[in-house]
């Protein structure tokens, strides 16, 4: 090895960025899946996979709730500067600059009875608009105002598509949580989370991980991935441009250092209008709500063992918490059933007190697999350069709970 | 001599004009085939809509879906009251667990691609609330 450099984790580096990007553009880089790289080292060890792999490519798809974008219309004669709009019956946030807007994944559409009468079917809201805006589709806006000098119009009815917009910037304060709970449901009736349908004394059990393939279980204390990283966010080049909101790296590990619940997460963004449909998809969660489901890849540079030996991590190794989301999750009781593997999960049936519970997923590890492969063929191609963080994602931090303050606490 | 009994899927579907005639009491009655009806529906507009086993000699079979054609029937084989739309499936896998008949399941535990066996389906219809992205659909 022409140079020797000591990480902060004690192990030589092995490659560096610039020397990984310079492979990258000429076309040489070796890159396998976080899924391949399982079987490689298994085959020719972690010495001659440090050598060879220069990036592993990890992916997750799933509802990602704490998504959205802003969107800039270009101004109308006369100008309106909007303080309430509507993308196809769902409200857009307008609190910012006259023709901007963000649209949030989880708004209803307006008058959608939501839980009103019984269970809410929750067909239509932010995440489908979001849908239909990247696959192309004619979407109305109605906008109102109060009128100012400058900005005279004071209402707006007009159809537009993505082309039509100056900006379409997907800005997300919370994507790829590291890990999550595993949902059953210990009550006697059934109940409707954003984990999906539970029956009642733990008819059903859902997850929601792309396990062995998902990004930050790939990178457990995030040596790589970090604010400036760049992504795959459903086919557009995007970047990390926060840590996520409740990114809580102080977290359940394991000896392995993963975490086994929530713990990190990504706040994201990229250009929407190089995004591919069939990564953004509205999703409708029965007596729950609207959200959105996201395609998400990130490489990770082999720059010394450590990494890579984090990288070969696989579902059997990675463990989360089954928690009773009819009691326990609501009310903050911080208990758990009990712990259980992702490759047990996969089984599709998982034991629990005696019980044969079926065990489905909220996640869909084909997309992600997908995923992989397409950012895998990007870095081959030379289409896509990894970047250095410019920070780090926070190691020791908690999350607080809000305190109810007040009298009617 | 004895014969062989198989069991076929259908779906039926009656206009307004057909739906007061008893057309599945005759097929057990007068074809010795045995029913068994997983969904019907008579709409608004007084249209009927059936899926159903019939189980029955081959030629017994042939001659109740005989009788079903002298009326204004349209006769279809296998499901078609459960639509999969495979484009809008986004392959998580949700459904799996609330399918009792595994007509919706994980194809290979590799790929983990959701696949579906019409003919398993008994259009319990678990799997329309549970897909959270409408890939699954009532035809009534």
């Amino acid at each position: 090895m022409e140079k020797s450099m000591t990480t902060e984790a004690g192990t030589t580096t092995l490659r560096t960025y610039d020397e990984i990007n310079r492979k990258i553009e000429s076309g040489k880089a070796v890159v396998l899946t976080a899924e391949e790289i399982i079987d490689f080292v298994d085959q020719h060890g972690l010495e001659e996979a440090a050598k060879q792999v220069d990036v592993v490519t990890t992916a997750t798809f799933g509802p990602m709730c704490s998504s959205g974008c802003f969107l800039n219309f270009g101004h109308s004669t006369p100008r309106i500067r909007i303080t309430e709009a509507w993308i196809n019956d769902v409200m857009a946030y307008s609190g910012v600059a006259a023709v901007d807007v963000y649209l949030g994944a989880t708004q209803l559409r307006h008058h959608d009875p939501a839980n009103m009468y019984e269970v809410g079917e929750f067909r239509y809201g932010g995440g489908h608009v979001i849908e239909e805006l990247i696959a192309g589709k004619e979407l109305q806006l109605f906008a109102l105002s109060y009128g100012t000098d400058e900005y005279p119009r004071r209402e707006l009815r007009t159809y537009f598509t993505i082309n039509d917009l100056n900006q379409a910037i997907m800005v997300n304060p919370r994507n790829c949580y590291q890990n999550y709970n595993v949902a059953v449901n210990c009550s006697a009736k059934r109940i409707y989370t954003y984990l999906g349908i539970l029956e009642p004394h733990m008819g059903n059990m859902t997850y929601c991980s792309a396990g062995q393939l998902s990004p930050l279980l790939n990178d457990p204390w995030y040596r790589t991935i970090g604010v400036g990283t760049s992504v795959w966010l459903a086919g557009a080049r995007g970047i990390v441009y926060a840590e996520g909101t409740q990114h809580a790296s102080l977290a359940m590990r394991g000896e392995n250092g993963v975490p086994q619940e929530g713990a990190g997460t990504l706040a994201l963004t990229a250009n929407m209008k190089e995004m591919r449909p069939e990564f953004v998809r509205g999703v409708s969660l029965k007596g729950y709500g609207v959200s959105l489901a996201l395609g998400v890849g990130i490489p990770i540079p082999i720059l010394d063992l450590d990494i890579l030996k984090a990288t070969c991590v696989r579902d059997a190794d990675l463990y989360a918490h089954i928690v009773d989301y009819a009691n326990d999750y609501p009310n903050r009781t911080g208990k758990t059933l009990a712990k259980v593997s992702y490759a047990q999960l996969r089984t599709g049936e998982v034991t629990l007190n005696g019980k044969t519970i079926p065990v489905s997923s909220m996640s869909s590890y084909h997309k992600a697999q997908e995923v992989a492969a397409l950012l895998k063929d990007a870095i081959t191609a030379g289409d896509f350069l990894l970047s250095e963080p410019s920070s780090l994602l926070p190691r020791q931090q908690g999350m607080k709970p809000l305190q109810m303050r007040g009298p009617s606490r | 001599m004895t014969q062989t009994v198989i069991t076929k899927k259908y779906y039926l579907f009656f206009p307004k004009s057909e739906t007061e005639k008893p057309i599945v009491y005759n097929l057990v009655k007068n074809h010795n085939l045995i029913i068994n009806i997983f969904r019907a529906k008579v709409s608004a507009q007084e249209e009927g809509y059936l899926s159903l086993d019939i189980t029955g000699t081959p030629e017994d079979i042939a001659r109740g879906l005989a009788y079903v054609q002298t009326f204004n029937v349209t006769i279809s084989e296998m499901n078609k009251g459960m639509v999969w739309n495979r484009e809008h499936c986004a392959q998580c896998g949700n459904c799996t667990a609330h399918c009792p008949t595994q007509a919706l399941h994980v194809a290979d535990p590799v790929s983990r691609r959701v696949a579906y066996s019409e003919e398993e389906c008994i259009e319990c219809m678990a799997c329309l609330e549970n897909c959270p992205y409408g890939a699954c659909t009532s035809a009534y």
